[in-house]
């Protein structure tokens, strides 16, 4: 999984915005790779000449793990330090993508979060597409599944989080974050028996709470993706 | 066979020292040998609450790093003579613990007493994981309200997965210890219930200590709560939560809120 930034002019107002964004949620740009959508940037990049390369710095000094770029034509990026980035399409896909295994041109220098999740489950045998988790999901521990569905029979905390390929399937209450289909799979549903959750992701859209209201909460509910929005509704 | 309890909670402010103080006196208290070892290196709190501040030479640290014997560090109690207390340094720091240290004092301890409550510092860093790290028993000191709570769920987190009894793949027995419990406020909503905790964290309860001025009183004074009004609601909760921890079943009656007559009259006519 992949997480879009898609830097807007003028670019100061910008990365303070993403110093605050990242300086509230360091677990959510903790390794995750990032490509960088430049298509709001196409006219500033074509008159001024280094103002690719000073974006470019100014990106990696704050430690993302870029691993590609989109929205500009490769022509456009020739000389710049983005060349060697992976152009992925110049398409208007304003969301999260599937991002194939090529190893990331990665800055040795990026700081890695100190806390990293305290519980990871053990490596498993290729055939395995399901992991059921039998006891209580603490705050401060995530559950990464990428290989499929991730089934938990118990409640999972505030601050803790589930990270699935699959569908995920909470017969407790769903207090944390839930992220579905990290590896690009909208057809992934997330399932809860108590919605008190904190951020719902699938196929990288993602909803935090405040969007979904007081009607379902505390319901039990299901969320999918329908087209480009995530959708939301009581399991009864 | 000796218990190494840990008294822990994430969170500060929430009770950890005074329930480490109330539950060593009284389980020592039904008779049983009892130390009681401040982990809180720098930031020493217990033998103000024990009431022994004036009689410490050595500490845990001196103990630790092997400049005093465990023997000359330990303090006993003046009222309970099988009760005695390890100080933590307050000039020293966290990092003055180290782990083959610390598991060679828990040791000797074990020799020598019944019972060996660890007064954990606050945070999830050194300090606390050193002090839950050879406990067979946990006492989660929690307050009825959403931070507390959540702090909580990161200590159990850490206890099944940081104790040297969860890397060995043995289970470590938790408790819930619900301090600053105050029936009208949680009646109100001003608090959280006690099963909303329950449901959240998902350990069996110990006991609930009510919200008291006895509590602070006795801190002040230097006499752990058990000690000083064994007769007052809070000590009774303390001492009830003890013999459970001994194996004895008592029920669990959740306090509720008491009203005059005055206000029941007013309540009734208003509704």
């Amino acid at each position: 999984m992949a997480l879009i930034v898609a830097p807007e002019p003028p670019l100061g107002p910008w990365l303070a915005a993403l110093d605050e964004q990242m300086g509230r949620s360091k677990q959510f740009f903790a390794d995750r790779p990032v490509v960088i959508n430049l298509a709001a940037l196409r006219d500033q990049a074509a008159v001024e000449s280094g103002f690719l390369d000073e974006l470019a710095g100014q990106l990696a000094g704050r430690g993302l793990n870029i691993i590609g770029v989109e929205g500009l034509e490769r022509a456009q990026l020739e000389g710049t330090r983005w060349a060697q980035a992976w152009v992925l399409g110049a398409t208007s896909r304003d969301r999260l993508v599937l991002v194939p295994d090529d190893p990331p041109p990665v800055d040795p220098s990026a700081d890695r979060p100190v806390d990293a999740p305290i519980m990871e489950p053990e490596p498993e045998p290729p055939t395995q597409t399901h992991l059921i988790v039998d006891r209580p999901v603490r705050s401060g521990q995530s559950i990464i599944f990428e290989a499929g569905d991730v089934t938990v029979l118990a409640s999972v905390a505030s601050g803790a989080e589930i990270i699935a390929g699959g569908s995920i399937h909470i017969y407790g209450a769903l207090r944390g974050r839930a992220v579905a289909g990290v590896q690009g799979n909208p057809a992934a549903r997330i399932f809860c028996r108590r919605l008190f959750a904190e951020l719902l992701a699938i196929d990288g859209l993602y909803r935090t709470a405040e969007h979904w209201g007081e009607g379902l909460h505390g319901r039990p509910a299901q969320a999918w993706l329908e087209g480009e929005s995530v959708r939301l509704a009581a399991l009864e | 066979m000796a218990k190494v309890l840990v008294v822990t909670s994430g969170k500060g402010g929430v009770g950890k020292t005074t329930s480490s103080a109330a539950l060593g006196a009284a389980l020592a208290q039904a008779g049983q040998n009892v130390v009681v070892v401040d982990f809180d290196v720098g930031l020493r709190n217990l033998d103000l609450i024990m009431g022994a501040e004036r009689r410490v030479v050595y500490d845990l640290v001196n103990v630790v790093q092997g400049d005093a014997k465990l023997a000359q560090a330990l303090i006993r109690d003046k009222r309970v003579e099988s009760l005695s207390l390890l100080p933590a340094s307050q000039t020293r720091d966290k990092d003055a613990l180290t782990p083959e240290g610390v598991e060679r004092v828990i040791e000797e301890l074990r020799e020598k007493f019944d019972w060996i409550v660890c007064d954990s510092p606050a945070g999830i860093e050194r300090g606390a994981t050193l002090a839950m790290r050879h406990a067979d028993i946990a006492v989660v000191v929690t307050n009825p309200e959403v931070s507390s709570v959540r702090d909580s769920d990161r200590i159990i987190g850490l206890l099944d997965s940081k104790t040297a009894r969860a890397e060995a793949g043995d289970k470590i027995e938790k408790h819930l210890l619900l301090t600053r419990y105050d029936a009208g406020r949680a009646a109100r909503g001003e608090m959280l219930k006690v099963d909303d905790v329950l449901e959240i964290l998902a350990i069996p309860l110990l006991g609930i200590i009510p919200d008291s001025e006895e509590v602070l009183r006795a801190s002040n004074l230097g006499c752990p709560v058990t000690l000083h009004n064994p007769a007052s609601a809070p000590a009774r909760a303390y001492a009830e939560a003890a013999r459970r921890l001994m194996g004895e079943t008592i029920e669990i009656i959740v306090p509720i809120e008491r009203k005059g007559l005055i206000s029941r009259l007013f309540g009734r006519s208003v509704a």
